[in-house]
């Protein structure tokens, strides 16, 4: 099982701050979930391909060719706005 | 480097932060603060902010920026305090204080601090307006600032 979360506009536009995806043995990067959640159509096609969206796994800023273990928690969210 | 990180919805004192700062070590012979304030948005609408972060990896990324600017610049100590929730125009968000020996290390891991702050760490800002709400967009001159110091 992986553990998505979603932040700030992102959240808002999904309607949702975390879920729980089940584990796909073709998943081997925080690119590949991100894809499957793209082909679930809309909110989820505009608001995850967009191209700022930052992803963290385990808590640990990635990247869309980040390697992924099942387990793992995997963040989407917009540019950080501290400060 | 002694590091202290606070992520919090109470306001601060910058007098005592600055007293802490004072009493650290008896080779500090310079502190550097910064205060971040809510100020008017640029389209002039804002009324206030609401503040939003992930729980721990605000701490962790936090916590690498410090220990990177300490292997550039000899930190006695960092403290950092960051705001979270509902916050109106004039308030304090943000405090960063170093210490250390001599001015220039604490001038440079001051400003490096607070500018990789604003672009690494997940905070995200909403502008409350009288009708509206709308999250801040990031500010390509943040950007810009960060690569300055990969230079």
């Amino acid at each position: 099982m992986l553990h998505l979360r979603f932040f700030a506009s992102l959240r808002d536009q999904l309607k949702v701050d975390n879920e729980s995806l089940e584990w796909h043995s073709e998943f081997k990067t925080a690119g590949d979930v991100r894809a499957a959640l793209i082909d679930r159509g809309e909110p989820w096609q505009t608001a995850i391909s967009k191209r700022t969206v930052l992803i963290a796994v385990n808590q640990e800023m990635g990247r869309n060719d980040s390697a992924i273990v099942d387990g793992d928690e995997i963040a989407f969210f917009p540019p950080v706005t501290g400060g | 480097m002694k590091l202290s990180i606070s992520i919090q919805t109470d306001d601060f004192h910058h007098n005592d932060e600055y007293q802490t700062l004072r009493t650290d070590a008896p080779s500090i012979g310079a502190i550097v603060t910064f205060c971040g304030l809510v100020r008017e948005f640029d389209d002039g609408l804002g009324e206030a902010l609401f503040l939003e972060h992930f729980t721990g990896m605000t701490e962790t990324a936090l916590t690498r920026i410090c220990e990177q600017a300490s292997q550039q610049w000899p930190i006695i100590s960092a403290r950092i305090i960051h705001r979270i929730g509902s916050m109106s125009l004039g308030e304090q968000i943000v405090f960063v204080g170093i210490n250390s020996a001599h001015r220039k290390a604490a001038f440079h891991a001051c400003e490096f601090i607070i500018d990789f702050l604003k672009t690494d760490a997940p905070f995200w800002k909403k502008a409350i307006t009288s009708d509206s709400e709308y999250w801040v967009e990031a500010k390509a001159s943040d950007r810009e600032a960060v690569k300055t110091w990969k230079k």
